[in-house]
């Protein structure tokens, strides 16, 4: 096994994806677009707000991790790890491992000593399905469950003081039927990026680094974003086929990020200023009784109408929506800052598809990922007021999460830096 | 685009060999040193015969249609190493340490050990015949002193187990039928480097195709009669079978002589996959349940070889020696905690749970131990 040193070393010594493909680089990447299918490049051709661009890399150091106001890709690989070591040192030295694979696969390098070319007697450090694609704006973001901090009464790490108050326990909301089996977990890694194989990728071989430390708990694949952070993109539409989620909070709005969405120093955890709380649920839609609704009633749920998204009475996707015009339990109006104290959320959420379940039914429905500075202020506060939500009869929330994202990582350093120092 | 063009493209060529360079074995593509081998069903052609001792790398190139065998033998017939399973139109690099002395490379078309061969001399100083370490040599002579052992183990305790069976006695012939196993379990990548002995003796009902299963036998035909028919009557010539199969095996490994980088350590982590994919999920003993006892045999036989390279092991990446003794050690705890009287629990009692903690400690011995063979070849 390479020491920190070593694994740095090979990384300088090693070419990236993109300088591998060399001049067959553009056209590649041309191909994978119309690979995936046009609306994903209309969707981006209206400019991706933060200045980037389809084919480049998101820079993975910063003053946040990326993943959470960047632009939105098409796929998401999510992943929750349970620590199966009650070794701090381990830990640390698994989460050093991690950033350093995670810079590289982020800037569409390899993991260690590459896929090829190493000895023959070894097994290659990265597994090699992501050898020759584009970094796909691939990112991933890390986050802590309150279980790393306590659990079942031990402190195991000796973090339970660093504990955010912030990073509270969700409560039981109407209707949850939560499997214990889809949810919680003491870290989870969130992969994005346009190429599923690139996601998928990410996640195998952050697994592989952490066996011996961390076992996956559970895991979940999306296949279509449900919202944009890059407000002249097309909304993308959900199961459901509605534009959802069209004011959410934008990258460019960098006020409003401060205010609602990065944690601050004065919030009370220090080592989080600058980080997000990230709440996951896995919300099952009824896809089929959800079929026989009627189109009028389709929108009555909502509050908004189909075909472009306008609000009830108003004419275009963004217009400013009349809540007094909306039924009082459609969900637009009841998720609405103006009906939440003025709260925003950033919601970064996938469409997924499980296949089928035993009953002939599509397994599928809303990966519902959202950022906040608090979420007691953020997501149990909507999610609350969500319970009168006309939706609540066509979904039902099968799993849940809520986890500390640590600011970003700078140059030499790790994941979790400002926890563990 | 294929890997290979996308490399050529970039000038990985370059990057391979600095690497080769820093781990001083293994694969050598397009080296200039490499000595041109092409075997076919009926030639094995060698480009250079006379040759300066040391590390030497064959090309080993496949233009026939049956999976071929490349062995370096002495002129005695003994074994000195050995590359199987390479595909028909597949080129692999085979690299093996040579002290000056008279040699035969030989090509074995459908690897039956027996096939055209072409006189080698090697010259000058350097190099050893199998390693360079003596440590290395040491470790090798000793693990063959081991599997030998096992393997006499395995006969004396089948010959018991076999016995109950053809006694009609079910109950005892269940109660032996698990720890006659163990010694196999124990070495069994080296037991499958005799390719017919096997599946005679260990293969399953459920991986046979359809026209293999009037002839099978072993282990497991006996497993099902004992625990799904629980008689064993007219199943007594297939505990002869058994036997016979087991000593044969036994008489081939007169010459055997395992190398410490392809036997030994890739042997080993052979062994955790084994237990990966077969003893976790309870489908290798799917009748009697006895998972644990070969989980057992399968670490015993990994912990064998490693605790003989140990010291190697440590002088090389002595993070990766901390890493194997830290996940030895929790896998046997763990298992422990399944022990039973002489054995373990029944699988079958073990639920989702706990398998999940076993399949974790597995993974995390198995991927340390996938890194042995380089840290060896190092």
């Amino acid at each position: 096994m390479a020491g920190d040193g070593e694994r740095a070393a090979r990384m300088d010594a090693r070419m990236s994806r993109r300088r591998m493909l060399g001049f067959g680089g553009a056209s590649l990447v041309v191909g994978a677009a119309a690979g995936a299918g046009i609306d994903r490049v209309v969707a981006k051709s209206g400019g991706d707000g933060g200045g980037s661009d389809v084919t480049s890399p998101i820079p993975f150091h910063g003053a946040h991790q990326a993943g959470i106001a960047t632009p939105v890709q098409d796929r998401l690989h999510f992943a929750a790890f349970d620590v199966v070591t009650g070794d701090r040192a381990k830990l640390v030295r698994m989460l050093k491992d991690w950033t350093a694979a995670a810079a590289a696969m982020t800037a569409g390098k390899p993991v260690g000593a590459g896929a090829v070319g190493g000895p023959e007697v070894s097994p290659p450090d990265d597994t090699g399905e992501a050898l020759g694609l584009p970094p796909s704006r691939l990112t991933l973001t890390v986050g802590f469950g309150p279980t790393l901090f306590e659990k079942d009464g031990k402190d195991r790490f000796g973090l339970k003081a660093k504990r955010p108050a912030a990073l509270v326990d969700l409560p039981h909301f109407p209707g949850d039927n939560l499997d214990p089996a889809r949810s919680d977990g003491d870290i989870v890694v969130q992969a994005c990026a346009d190429d599923p194989q690139v996601a998928v990728h990410a996640i195998r071989n952050l697994a592989r680094i952490g066996f011996g430390v961390v076992s996956v708990r559970w895991s979940q694949l999306g296949f279509g974003k449900t919202s944009s952070t890059t407000p002249d993109a097309q909304t993308p539409r959900n199961m459901f086929g509605f534009k959802d989620g069209t004011r959410n909070v934008a990258g460019t709005e960098t006020d409003a990020l401060d205010k609602h969405i990065w944690a601050g120093r004065p919030d009370g955890a220090e080592w989080m200023a600058g980080g997000s709380y990230l709440v996951a649920r896995r919300i099952r839609m009824h896809i089929e009784t959800w079929d026989r609704t009627s189109l009028g009633e389709q929108e009555d749920v909502f509050g908004r109408d189909k075909n472009v998204g306008a609000p009830i009475g108003q004419r275009r996707e963004h217009d400013a929506v009349d809540l007094a015009k909306l039924k009082p339990t459609a969900h637009v109006r009841l998720a609405h800052p103006d009906s939440n104290g003025g709260t925003r959320i950033l919601r970064r959420g996938y469409s997924f598809t499980d296949g089928s379940d035993g009953l002939g039914r599509l397994d599928a429905g809303l990966f519902f990922i959202a950022f906040q500075r608090d979420p007691r202020t953020g997501f149990i506060r909507v999610q609350n007021n969500l319970a009168t939500d006309a939706m609540n009869e066509y979904v039902q929330h099968v799993g849940s999460g809520v986890y500390a994202c640590p600011p970003g990582v700078q140059e030499g350093g790790y994941w979790g830096e400002t926890l563990f120092t | 685009m294929r890997s290979s063009s996308v490399l050529a493209l970039a000038g990985v060529t370059a990057l391979s060999a600095s690497l080769l360079a820093a781990c001083g074995g293994g694969d050598e593509k397009g080296g200039g040193d490499a000595i041109k081998v092409t075997a076919s069903d009926g030639a094995c052609e060698v480009a250079k015969t006379e040759i300066p001792a040391g590390k030497i790398t064959f090309k080993v190139f496949n233009k026939g249609s049956q999976a071929n065998e490349f062995e370096i033998l002495r002129p005695d017939g003994k074994i000195i190493a050995e590359r199987e399973n390479i595909g028909p139109g597949t080129t692999i690099n085979f690299v093996v340490n040579l002290a000056a002395g008279d040699y035969k490379a030989l090509c074995s078309a459908g690897q039956t050990g027996k096939g055209p061969s072409k006189d080698i001399k090697v010259t000058g100083a350097g190099g050893a015949a199998g390693s360079a370490d003596p440590r290395l040599a040491k470790a090798s002579a000793d693990y063959r002193t081991f599997v030998l052992a096992q393997v006499d183990d395995t006969i004396a305790k089948t010959q018991k187990f076999a016995d109950a069976v053809k006694a009609g006695d079910v109950e005892k012939a269940k109660a032996l039928y698990a720890p006659s196993r163990m010694g196999w379990e124990t070495i069994e990548p080296v037991a499958e480097k005799f390719g017919d002995i096997d599946p005679k003796v260990d293969a399953r009902e459920a991986d046979l195709k359809p026209a293999e299963k009037a002839n099978w036998s072993g282990w497991h035909l006996l497993e099902k009669a004992l625990w799904k028919d629980g008689s064993v009557k007219g199943k007594e010539r297939y505990a002869d079978r058994l036997m016979a199969d087991l000593k044969n095996l036994r008489g081939q490994m007169g010459t055997l002589n395992l190398d410490p980088v392809n036997d030994m350590a890739h042997g080993a982590k052979e062994l955790l996959d084994e237990v990966a994919t077969g003893k976790v999920t309870g489908e290798e003993e799917a009748f009697s349940h006895t998972d644990l006892w070969d989980f057992k045999g399968n670490v015993d036989g990994a912990k064998k070889v490693y605790d003989l390279l140990r010291p190697v092991v440590q002088e090389k990446d002595a993070q990766l020696a901390k890493d194997l003794d830290d996940n030895f050690t929790a896998v046997e705890n763990l298992l422990a905690k399944y022990a039973k009287g002489d054995g373990y629990v029944s699988y079958d009692k073990v639920g989702e749970s706990d398998r999940k903690s076993l399949a974790d400690a597995v993974n995390a011995l198995g991927e340390p131990l996938s890194k042995l063979a380089g840290a060896v070849a190092k």
